[in-house]
């Protein structure tokens, strides 16, 4: 196997909010220009790995590594030009316009008297066109659909234009077209763009479609990592939810597809 | 918007909030010169520009030099910094309805001032730094209890209630056992008041939130981020050490140097930034405007509190609380009719 280089990793953390530990000894590395799937079941500790990796949540031990430094050692502004998060829930402002929201993704490249270049408008305009929002720059956030919504979100981050973007449940609320839509999205992004993507997901199915390399977390630890077709097994659904589960292969992408056994036969 | 690039240097400025600023920089300097002219000698507006020209009536030039300038400046400038302070709480609280005073900041500069004046009769030198003191130490003990990994909006607000209720029990306690007069004269400060305002005291204010404002300049361009949540303000770097320590520094310490000398002047703060928003609209709260608003609504409540009952003068916060009620009372009536 060859290695795999990661600009993104974390070594030996224990994460938690006070004095509850909720993760420990937790050591993964996000490969580079891949498109990363965390799954496990509720309450495992996924999104607070995704929080500890942008930096939301500091560790009570070990560290997240960028670039071969902890990521404590960076200002703010550093590491929002390297990489970017959608959080789980976000509220718009009141009455603000989809071009203006998306702009704000912008600040990490702005400066006092550099706040509106040629490579902000630009890199607004990609973001709305690549989220095909760009029909509804002028619309206000607030009125439109979940789904628009969500995609606008995503331009924004997509418009802080970092190397790395990570999304901590984007599909949830969204129906299934959106949902669809909304990781083919993140597949481009990674696969046109370079971009190395990370994503906390619920669907297990969606998971082994779309990921390159998969980590899979229960009660706060990392039972399996590696890519789909070898890590998602039987056992390792009955060992990381508990479900007595076939693997078929999908007749559309050839990656695993789980389906659960009759509990009472 | 209007975008301009003048070689690496580039920018970009809402229409709408061009014009609006605009206008109420006209209507502030119109109000600042009536109120030149509104003191215990009328002069006409015409009069005014003269006498600050150099060409009018000695007697004009005089008064207004000399009584009317001082207190005029400080609306002013206490109408703007009052008024910012509520947009960095507003903006720290995550809440509409976040102010200054939410945090205690009023009752426990009145607390203080109550302290040095009637347990020992200080002068009016004392006064202000009682006020300060008791100001700050609450917004500290308020921030304090509400800590806890951060400051959350929600927790800030109820310990700032709290502790509010508290201290006003104390206040009403040290007013009740004072003297007559000097209950009278407490009373007046605690409702705030430019009534009593000279050179001396208006001079170091104005230095004090002149640099103040330079600060809130300086950390201005993080406001819309911040307003996206606490999540995005991080990771689009907006949230550093800086701006943790800088902004209820800086949104203490203006509403600190008004209450110092004119005393507790509500609903400013509340009520400046979201006019602001509302009329320049797009989700933002722009700081320029919501500055330039906090001045014309307090010259405006100073000349109403120094005219309206002549020759009775009310303290200006008489005025502002007034109509801080009636501007409540009018986005809880468009909000019920939007609702049906």
């Amino acid at each position: 196997m060859t290695a795999i280089s990661t600009r993104l990793g974390a070594a030996d953390l224990t994460l938690g909010y006070g004095e509850k530990a909720i993760a420990r000894n937790l050591t993964v590395d996000i490969p580079d220009n891949r498109f990363t799937v965390i799954i496990g079941p509720n309450a495992c500790g996924k999104s607070t790995l995704l929080r500890a990796l942008s930096r939301l949540l500091a560790p009570t031990a070990g560290s997240v590594v960028l670039d071969g430094k902890s990521i404590e050692k960076y200002s703010t502004k550093e590491v929002a030009k390297i990489l970017g998060l959608l959080p789980q829930t976000s509220i718009p402002p009141e009455d603000i316009r989809v071009a203006e929201l998306v702009s704000r993704g912008r600040y990490p490249h702005q400066r006092f008297l550099r706040q509106w270049s040629q490579a902000d408008e630009d890199a607004v305009t990609a973001a709305m066109e690549a989220t095909g929002v760009a029909h509804l720059a002028g619309e206000r956030v607030d009125r439109l659909s979940g789904g628009q919504r969500q995609r606008v979100w995503v331009a924004l981050v997509l418009a802080q234009e970092t190397p790395l973007v990570l999304l901590d449940e984007p599909t949830t609320y969204l129906d299934i077209a959106f949902q669809v839509e909304l990781l083919d999205l993140c597949r481009r992004l990674q696969r046109e763009e370079n971009r190395t993507v990370v994503a906390v997901l619920h669907d297990l199915n969606q998971a082994c479609r779309y990921a390159d390399h998969i980590i899979a977390m229960r009660g706060g630890e990392v039972i399996a990592a590696g890519a789909p077709a070898q890590v998602v097994t039987a056992d390792l659904v009955a060992d990381v939810f508990g479900l007595a589960c076939r693997i078929i292969a999908d007749p559309e992408s050839n990656s695993p597809l789980i389906i659960p056994i009759w509990q009472d036969a | 918007m209007i975008r301009w690039r003048i070689g690496g240097l580039s920018g970009r400025w809402d229409r709408r909030e061009v014009v609006v600023g605009t206008v109420a920089a006209v209507a502030t300097v119109v109000m600042a010169i009536v109120a030149l002219g509104a003191g215990d000698l009328t002069v006409s507006p015409v009069g005014v520009v003269k006498a600050l020209l150099g060409t009018g009536d000695p007697a004009a030039e005089l008064a207004i030099r000399e009584w009317q300038a001082p207190r005029v400046l400080a609306a002013l400038a206490f109408g703007a910094a009052l008024a910012l302070s509520g947009a960095i709480f507003q903006l720290l609280t995550r809440n509409p309805l976040g102010s200054p005073d939410i945090i205690g900041f009023g009752v426990g500069s009145y607390t203080g001032a109550l302290v040095v004046t009637l347990l020992f009769s200080g002068g009016y030198l004392a006064t202000a730094g009682g006020a300060l003191v008791g100001g700050i130490a609450t917004a500290a003990v308020v921030y304090a209890l509400a800590f806890q990994q951060g400051v959350g909006g929600f927790r800030l607000v109820i310990c700032g209630v709290a502790i509010s209720s508290m201290l006003a029990a104390v206040n009403y306690w040290l007013i009740l056992r004072a003297e007559l007069s000097e209950a009278m004269s407490a009373a007046q400060w605690g409702a705030g008041t430019l009534e009593t305002i000279t050179w001396q005291m208006t001079t170091p204010a104005l230095c004090v939130i002149a640099v103040l404002m330079v600060g809130v300049g300086a950390l201005s361009r993080r406001h819309p981020v911040f307003e996206l949540g606490p999540e995005f303000g991080r990771t689009l770097g907006a949230d550093s050490r800086l701006s943790r320590i800088g902004l209820p520094v800086l949104g203490v310490a203006l509403t600190a140097a008004a209450t110092a000398v004119a005393g507790p002047i509500a609903f400013i703060s509340l009520s400046a930034p979201h006019i602001a928003r509302r009329l320049v609209g797009g989700g933002r709260t722009p700081l320029t405007v919501t500055a330039l608003l906090g001045s014309l609504l307090l010259i405006v409540s100073d000349i109403v509190a120094a005219r309206a009952f002549s020759p009775r003068v009310l303290p200006v916060g008489v005025v502002t609380v007034c109509l801080g009620g009636i501007y409540l009372c009018y986005l809880l009536y468009r909000e019920m009719r939007q609702e049906q």
